[in-house]
């Protein structure tokens, strides 16, 4: 029998949160841990929590699995749980709406900052705005974000800023498109960013590489994202 | 972009450059006086003077103590402006991190002002 260590709270019955202790009977299979979380919910249907596509894809599963950040239907047993024990919290660091949903408004209010969508301030063509393969393969490591928020919500930087840091998400989004070849507004969106708080609370300890579950770099994209600052700067 | 009063760079990019930058006048500083003192074991005060009555040697450490100064200072605001926030730890946040800013900025200004002393003292 798998323990399971659950954080329950609804916040129209409960004064505080609490860890309920759980047995799961995994049948000694490598289920995922989304799988656990549904067959706990099957006995108990108050029990919360977001899904939906259950293969990485959508991103609604972050939740925090004894200690590190990850998408609930593509982590396996094996690869977290120590001693027969799962410790199953929400994303640290924003309010937590019930159980295992938090608020993601703050999250996606970086986001936003950070316009995530082509600006070209030249005519549209008659077809479509072409890229050589060389300008595409810059995208690479980038577009496959699915704003999952388990790299923003494992960076204390995002923990004690998150209205004024972007954060790992952002900070990776807004360089897809500071690296598109189609995108004019390069001066304008680095003229957002030059300040102390947007980019610069990244002190580099790469807490978002870490737990990516798509395994890209943020640190890396807003390594590049300073350098343009820079030699904006100079 | 966000603004901060108490920030004097008001940019990320100076804050980073003037830490990176200094970071390297320090390390280069560091170096040049651990080899004066690796290199004289016997070394006294008259020889230690003797080495600071070179304005180059005058200049070079009042950098190294002006990179001291400026990467305690973006480090420190950086520090409290993480920890001592409305968020963490209240309402009465702003009012004491503007205390501690102050208390930040005065014990710098005296540290260089002494130094300054100290390195045309010797």
């Amino acid at each position: 029998m798998l323990q399971v260590s659950l954080y329950r709270y609804n916040p129209e019955t409960d004064s505080e949160p609490f860890m309920q202790d759980l047995e799961v009977d995994t049948g000694g299979r490598d289920l995922m841990v989304l799988d656990v979380l549904e067959m706990i919910k099957a006995s108990d249907p108050s029990v919360t929590f977001r899904r939906s596509c259950r293969e990485g894809v959508c991103g609604s599963d972050g939740v925090n699995m004894n200690g590190k950040n990850g998408l609930a239907c593509i982590t396996p047993l094996s690869e977290t749980v120590r001693n027969n024990k799962l410790v199953v919290r929400p994303l640290p660091g924003l309010p937590v709406v019930r159980d295992l949903v938090v608020d993601l408004e703050l999250f996606y209010q970086q986001y936003e900052k950070i316009e995530p969508y082509l600006q070209n301030h030249n005519p549209a063509p008659a077809i479509e705005r072409l890229q050589s393969p060389e300008e595409r393969a810059k995208l690479d490591g980038l577009y496959e974000c699915i704003l999952c928020a388990c790299c923003s919500t494992s960076c204390p930087s995002f923990w004690w800023n998150p209205e004024r840091f972007i954060g790992p998400a952002g900070l990776l989004q807004s360089y897809r498109f500071l690296a598109d070849s189609r995108d004019t507004a390069t001066e304008e969106r680095l003229a957002k960013l030059d300040d102390p708080y947007s980019v610069f609370r990244c002190h580099g300890i790469q807490n978002c590489v870490s737990v990516c579950p798509k395994g890209l770099n943020p640190t890396q994209a807003i390594g590049k994202v300073r350098n343009l600052l820079l030699q904006r700067a100079t | 972009m966000v603004t901060a009063v108490t920030n004097f760079g008001r940019s990320g990019v100076a804050d980073w450059l003037v830490q990176r930058v200094g970071g390297v006048i320090l390390l280069l500083w560091l170096c040049f006086a651990g080899a004066i003192l690796l290199g004289n074991p016997d070394l006294g005060y008259q020889e230690w003077k003797a080495v600071f009555e070179a304005t180059w040697v005058r200049i070079f450490s009042l950098a190294a103590l002006l990179s001291l100064a400026a990467h305690a200072w973006v480090g420190l605001w950086c520090t409290l402006t993480d920890y001592i926030t409305p968020r963490l730890i209240g309402a009465h946040a702003n009012l004491l991190r503007g205390v501690l800013v102050l208390v930040c900025i005065a014990t710098l200004f005296i540290y260089v002002v002494w130094g300054i002393q100290i390195i045309w003292g010797i």
